[in-house]
């Protein structure tokens, strides 16, 4: 299970963009993180990945537990081995490298060559598209088909967390859908997912229970049902009930009361 | 060959000027080479041959420049400073039997049999004794910079240039330490042509380092280091380690600079055999070669040193008559000049990728 609890991160030492953020992925668990366009999303896995540093961004408050081993400020190559990846938003596959070196890449900490080559099959079968395409240069590959060779590339290390940041991005509807059928294939092999989007109709009709962030923060929580019922979460998130005019921030909604749960 | 004809031809769609007029003038060149090739086949054979020795050496010095530039994305200047450093503890064990500011003495020397042998030890003894420089410099200088400016990084490299020549020449006190290979300054001839086994030894050097890193690079380590030069916070999500990828590039680079630095104080860049303050010049000298093949390729590593090898032995030996005018040292400016077209067509460098990203 993975713990995150009152997590607060600092950019440049001054840029404070999570403010005390607690979620939690119970094993074998889909949950769904979303939030509009600079909530912090990409922050919070940047934080779960040992990502920060880079970023010139620190974890000045809060911890993440994975397992119950305190991951806060742990490398990212030992959280890779922990069993936590990603699937970075905007895909990132290394273009100039061909199929099957971007799968190697995503098996790096693997250093057992039998277990890598179960990893190897494993996403071949669930990307059949991909083995037909395996000696070619990434770079030419489709947006739908890049976002399969990086899911496939983040399961080559044979995580028990799959933490997606917007997977969903800059791809057809169709797409979207054969991309959710497969989130809900590899769940059922017994992998946790961390499911990051701005399409909340397409997060939360596979998660069970979704997180929803602004600014920073937790503003609502629940199970994914009832925030696809909720007529808040319809009315921010899934555009139905929209009168147009002028945009509420969800803080503003005042019969709305704030669980918050990381204090108790 | 046929990929750069491809390239060229794909930067407009069609084929540019610039192109023809390359075209133009390298068959030019080459009518004239042939003609040549008549007049005298012995010189014209003992120049090709001088100049594939020489570009050999550029192109070892040119691939340890890439595969750091690969990893770091930084141009190395202390490669220079890194050639002379190996080439001199090679002099010590081979010439001195003892490791400097020791009275450790080379085992090696003892070995029964062809004095070979003893020397191809001493040879693998330096190869580790330059990857173990590189890996402490790695680390104490480069490391603390992985995501700091890119400038910083390669001024860090000059200052480390002046550092280690200033400790080459004053500490160690090179003036002229010799460095016997065991071929000496002997030779074959083709007909009256005659060739030094330095050369060949160079062009087989080059040819195997080149093979070496082909091969490097579609390994594990090769992959993650190719991965880590396209997107390195990709590369770091994946679980890569990005210092652990800069030191192996520091290793390889400080191995290849120093077995650069030993064919530099061979014929036939040097007849002297031995290691001079000078010989640190050499990865200046290469410098061309790696900007025009491009950076970040080492095809381009190999093309361009030959490339320019060819053309600085060439223009000594057969333009004399016509710019030698500019005092002796004219060919030393030919590089410069074949660089500096190179860029103008492709300011990436022949086999450079256009665009380098970074995080
Ligand atoms: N490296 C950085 N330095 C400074 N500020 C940053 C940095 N990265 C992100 N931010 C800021 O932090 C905030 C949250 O960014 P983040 O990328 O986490 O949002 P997000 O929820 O992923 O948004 P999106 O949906 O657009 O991807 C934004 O205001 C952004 O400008
Ligand atoms: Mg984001």
């Amino acid at each position: 299970m993975l713990e995150v609890a009152n997590l607060e991160v600092v950019y440049n030492e001054v840029i404070l963009v999570l403010r005390g953020l607690s979620i939690e992925v119970p094993e074998g668990e889909i949950v769904a993180l979303l939030g509009a366009n600079g909530a912090g999303k990409t922050t919070t896995v940047r934080s779960i990945a040992g990502l920060l540093d880079i970023h010139e961004g620190d974890a000045t408050k809060g911890s993440i537990t994975w397992n119950g081993e305190d991951i806060t400020n742990a490398s990212p190559s030992h959280i890779v081995e922990a069993g936590i990846t990603q699937v970075m938003e905007g895909r990132r596959v290394f273009a100039e490298l061909t199929v099957d070196e971007n799968l190697a890449t995503g098996g790096f900490t693997v250093r057992d060559k039998a277990a890598n080559a179960a990893s190897y099959d494993r996403v071949m079968e669930l990307f059949p598209l991909l083995y037909d395409r395996r000696k070619q240069t990434a770079g030419y590959l489709s947006g739908g088909e890049q976002q399969m060779l990086a899911i496939g590339r983040a399961l080559m290390s044979d995580p028990k967390l799959l933490i997606l940041d917007e997977p969903s991005l800059g791809l057809a509807p169709m797409l979207i859908e054969q991309i959710r059928d497969i989130i809900v294939d590899i769940n059922k092999q017994g992998v946790s997912v961390l499911l990051i989007e701005q399409n909340a109709m397409m997060a939360l009709s596979i998660a069970k229970h979704g997180y929803i962030l602004e600014t920073g923060k937790v503003v609502m929580d629940g199970e994914a049902q009832k925030l696809l019922a909720d007529e808040d979460v319809q009315e921010f998130y899934l555009g139905l009930h929209g009168e147009g005019g002028e945009r509420k921030s969800f803080r503003d909604v005042k019969h709305y009361k704030r669980r918050k749960r990381w204090l108790s | 060959m046929t990929s750069l004809t491809l390239r060229l031809l794909n930067a407009r769609g069609s084929v540019s000027p610039v192109v023809a007029f390359m075209v133009g003038l390298g068959s030019v060149l080459g009518v004239f080479m042939l003609l040549q090739l008549f007049n005298d086949p012995e010189i014209f054979i003992q120049t090709l041959a001088k100049s594939l020795g020489l570009g050999s050496v550029y192109a070892i010095i040119a691939l340890g420049f890439v595969l750091i530039f690969k990893a770091t994305q930084t141009v190395n200047f202390a490669q220079g400073g890194l050639a002379v450093a190996g080439a001199l503890f090679l002099s010590f064990l081979v010439a001195d039997d003892h490791i400097p500011f020791t009275t450790i003495s080379n085992p090696f020397n003892d070995i029964p049999g062809p004095s070979w042998i003893g020397w191809g030890a001493s040879v693998i003894v330096a190869m580790c004794f330059a990857a173990l420089l590189g890996l402490v410099i790695e680390r104490l200088t480069i490391r603390p910079m992985i995501g700091q400016p890119l400038f910083s990084v390669a001024v860090i490299t000059l200052g480390l240039e002046i550092v280690i020549r200033v400790f080459n020449n004053d500490a160690v006190k090179i003036e002229f330490r010799s460095l016997e290979v065991p071929w000496g300054v002997d030779g074959f001839r083709i007909g009256d042509a005659f060739i030094n086994w330095s050369t060949m030894a160079a062009m087989i050097t080059a040819a195997i380092a080149f093979v070496a890193v082909y091969f490097f690079y579609r390994s594990r380590t090769g992959i993650a280091m190719r991965a880590v030069a396209f997107d390195q916070e990709a590369a770091m999500a994946q679980g890569i380690d990005v210092g652990r990828v800069f030191a192996i590039a520091w290793a390889a680079g400080a191995v290849l600079a120093m077995i650069g630095g030993v064919f530099a104080t061979q014929p036939p860049v040097r007849q002297t055999l031995s290691v001079e303050p000078e010989t640190a010049t050499i990865a200046f000298r290469a410098l061309p070669a790696v900007i025009l093949g491009g950076l970040d390729s080492a095809t381009g590593a190999l093309l361009g040193g030959l490339i320019i090898g060819l053309a600085e032995i060439f223009a000594g030996q057969y333009a004399a008559g016509e710019v030698g005018w500019l005092g002796a040292g004219y060919p030393l400016i030919v590089p410069y000049i074949v660089m500096i077209i190179g860029l103008i067509i492709r300011p990436y460098g022949l086999f450079g990728t256009p665009e380098i990203r970074r995080v």
